[in-house]
């Protein structure tokens, strides 16, 4: 079972337990992470599930998909380099301990 | 109205439930509890949320006697149900008639009566079509419409809410911003109406639907096709995604159809229920009117108070086991999207509509990879009309007997009166 810790723009911490196969999107809304909103359910269509990685865990992550890239470009909040879409990201054994930051808005 | 009073024959419901072993109607199986309420009658139309509780208290997995179906309406079980397609499948029909046995009343649809793989392949289209980048366009022409809409509406005074504001606002963005022409949209409704009548099954509704069907499915035949939609619309683009080899040419229409059957009445029942929630409870009106921008979010909350689009069917592909009770292969399961919604297992106070509630999870849009496709022009379209009355209207008030409307699958209303004024 990875666990993964998103901060918050105010740098509060918050570890979550996520189940292999799980999507990180997928763990925050059922831990109740306020910071994703994850409108449209991880259909990657709405971009509200925003997140910047962790720079040390960047690499590790598997590529960015079109879609993905297309929405990040419309993200509420400033795209930087290490912008993903947290519902386009599996958890595994892998990213056991996963750090994901969390941007100042979803919409 | 469409539809006369005692359409269907008399039913008889009851609240309890029973679990005997003994083989009942239609064929309970043995030690599930079964109900003898039927989901498609006027009686449910009027009052649903009394036997959407019964429904939930009889157990994780029920039997309906009317229809010889499953049935599940607590939250986890509907979720869970969404959640896996390949056991749970959409492409026997998301209605009672199963495609298995029996032809489809239409040629099936090849993105909400398919399953992975092909549904992959179509639903990836559909979803940058109308993706959240699709939308940022769109988004100043149909705050303008709002707003118009709601100074004309100020100007009236009293109206009905439902053809003057939920039918008349989604009529006057949704129909352009796919690329249809002016004439025959007349049609758009009442096939709406009949595809969502069909899913249901073969009562007065449904039939009588079908019926008088002919006209308005050569009009939604004849728009899907590429000369009759407008350049930089979704239809368009659809069409265009042909020419790039991601789906064929002979799939472009029916993807469009998808669209002309469930992109525009199921908005007109999302305004609808939003401005019904707003009407009937003013302390949530004074809180938007407070701060408009709840409004994306007290338009999602509508959606799930409401749940406009109330049930939907699976089929199952083999033997399972949910919550403890084997179904076999090949049975329909009905999903109650509007039960699952006012779980209290799920919900806290889930008969209250609070447009501060953290909705995200409830399943009126559905969830998993058949989660509306649409949803985001539905957001869209909700959210600027709400934002709208948010600041400019003062009070809502119905002012005249509401009536509703009665649909197989969709909930909401024929009429409802409103006065308003300016705030
Ligand atoms: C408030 C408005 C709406 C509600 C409540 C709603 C509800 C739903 C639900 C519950 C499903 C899931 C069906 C299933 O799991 O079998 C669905 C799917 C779908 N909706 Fe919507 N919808 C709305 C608006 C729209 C709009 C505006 C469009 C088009 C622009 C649309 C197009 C579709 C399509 C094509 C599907 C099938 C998606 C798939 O199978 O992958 N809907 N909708
Ligand atoms: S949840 Fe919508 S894009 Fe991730």
């Amino acid at each position: 079972m990875p666990s993964i810790t998103f901060v918050h723009p105010d740098g509060r911490a918050q570890r979550v337990e996520a189940s292999n196969g799980e999507s990180a999107m997928q763990a925050a809304t059922r831990q109740d992470v306020s910071g994703i909103l994850a409108e449209c359910g991880g259909n990657a269509m709405c971009a509200t599930c925003h997140v910047y990685v962790d720079e040390n865990w960047l690499a590790r992550l598997p590529a960015i998909g079109d879609d993905e890239d297309a929405l990040l470009d419309g993200a509420a909040a400033e795209r930087q380099a290490n912008s993903r879409l947290s519902c386009q990201i599996k958890l595994g054994a892998e990213l056991d301990g996963l750090v994901l930051r969390l941007p100042e808005r979803q919409t | 109205m469409p539809f006369c009073k005692n359409i269907m024959q008399e039913t008889h419901m009851s609240a309890t439930s029973r679990t005997d072993s003994v083989t009942p109607e239609h064929g309970a199986p043995a030690g599930v509890p079964h109900l003898d309420v039927d989901p498609f009658s006027t009686e449910f139309f009027e009052e649903p949320h009394p036997i959407h509780e019964a429904l939930r208290e009889a157990g994780p997995v029920v039997w309906l006697d009317k229809w010889g179906v499953y049935g599940v309406a607590r939250y986890a079980e509907v979720h869970a149900v969404l959640n896996d397609p390949m056991t749970f499948c959409s492409s026997r029909g998301v209605g009672l008639s199963d495609f298995a046995k029996e032809k489809a009343w239409r040629p099936q649809s090849i993105i909400l009566e398919a399953d992975p793989p092909a549904h992959t392949r179509t639903r990836a289209v559909l979803n940058q079509v109308l993706s959240a980048t699709a939308m940022k366009p769109l988004r100043s022409h149909f705050t303008a419409l709002a707003e118009a809409k709601t100074d004309e509406l100020l100007a009236r005074g009293s109206f009905d809410a439902i053809a003057d504001l939920a039918e008349a606002y989604p009529l006057s963005v949704f129909p352009d911003a796919l690329g249809l022409k002016q004439e025959g949209r007349e049609n758009l409704l009442p096939y709406a109406s009949l595809v969502f009548n069909a899913f249901g099954p073969p009562n007065q509704l449904r039939q009588e639907a079908i019926e008088r069907s002919a006209p308005h499915q050569a009009y939604v035949a004849a728009q899907c096709q590429r000369e009759n939609l407008a350049p930089g619309g979704f239809g368009a683009c659809i069409h265009a995604r042909a020419d790039a080899g991601d789906i064929t040419h002979e799939e472009a229409p029916l993807l469009v159809r998808s669209l002309l059957s469930a992109g525009l009445d199921t908005t007109v029942y999302g305004i609808g229920a939003a401005v019904y929630c707003l009407a009937r409870f003013p302390d949530q009106l004074a809180k938007l009117r407070s701060d408009p921008t709840l409004a994306r979010n007290a338009f999602e909350e509508a959606i799930r108070f409401e749940s406009p689009v109330q049930t939907f069917f699976r089929t199952t592909t083999r033997e399972v086991e949910l919550s403890g009770h084997r179904i076999g292969e090949g049975e329909k399961v009905l999903m109650f999207l509007g039960a699952a919604n006012r779980d209290p297992r799920r919900w806290e106070n889930p008969d209250r509509y609070d447009i501060t509630r953290r909705t995200s999870g409830h399943v009126g849009f559905g969830s998993g990879i058949h989660m509306c496709v649409g949803q985001l022009v539905a957001r869209l379209e909700g959210e600027v009309m709400l934002a709208a009355i948010a600041r400019k209207v003062g009070r809502i008030e119905i002012s005249g007997p509401v009536k509703r409307r009665y649909n197989n699958t969709l909930r909401g209303l024929e009429s409802l009166p409103i006065t308003i004024s300016p705030a």
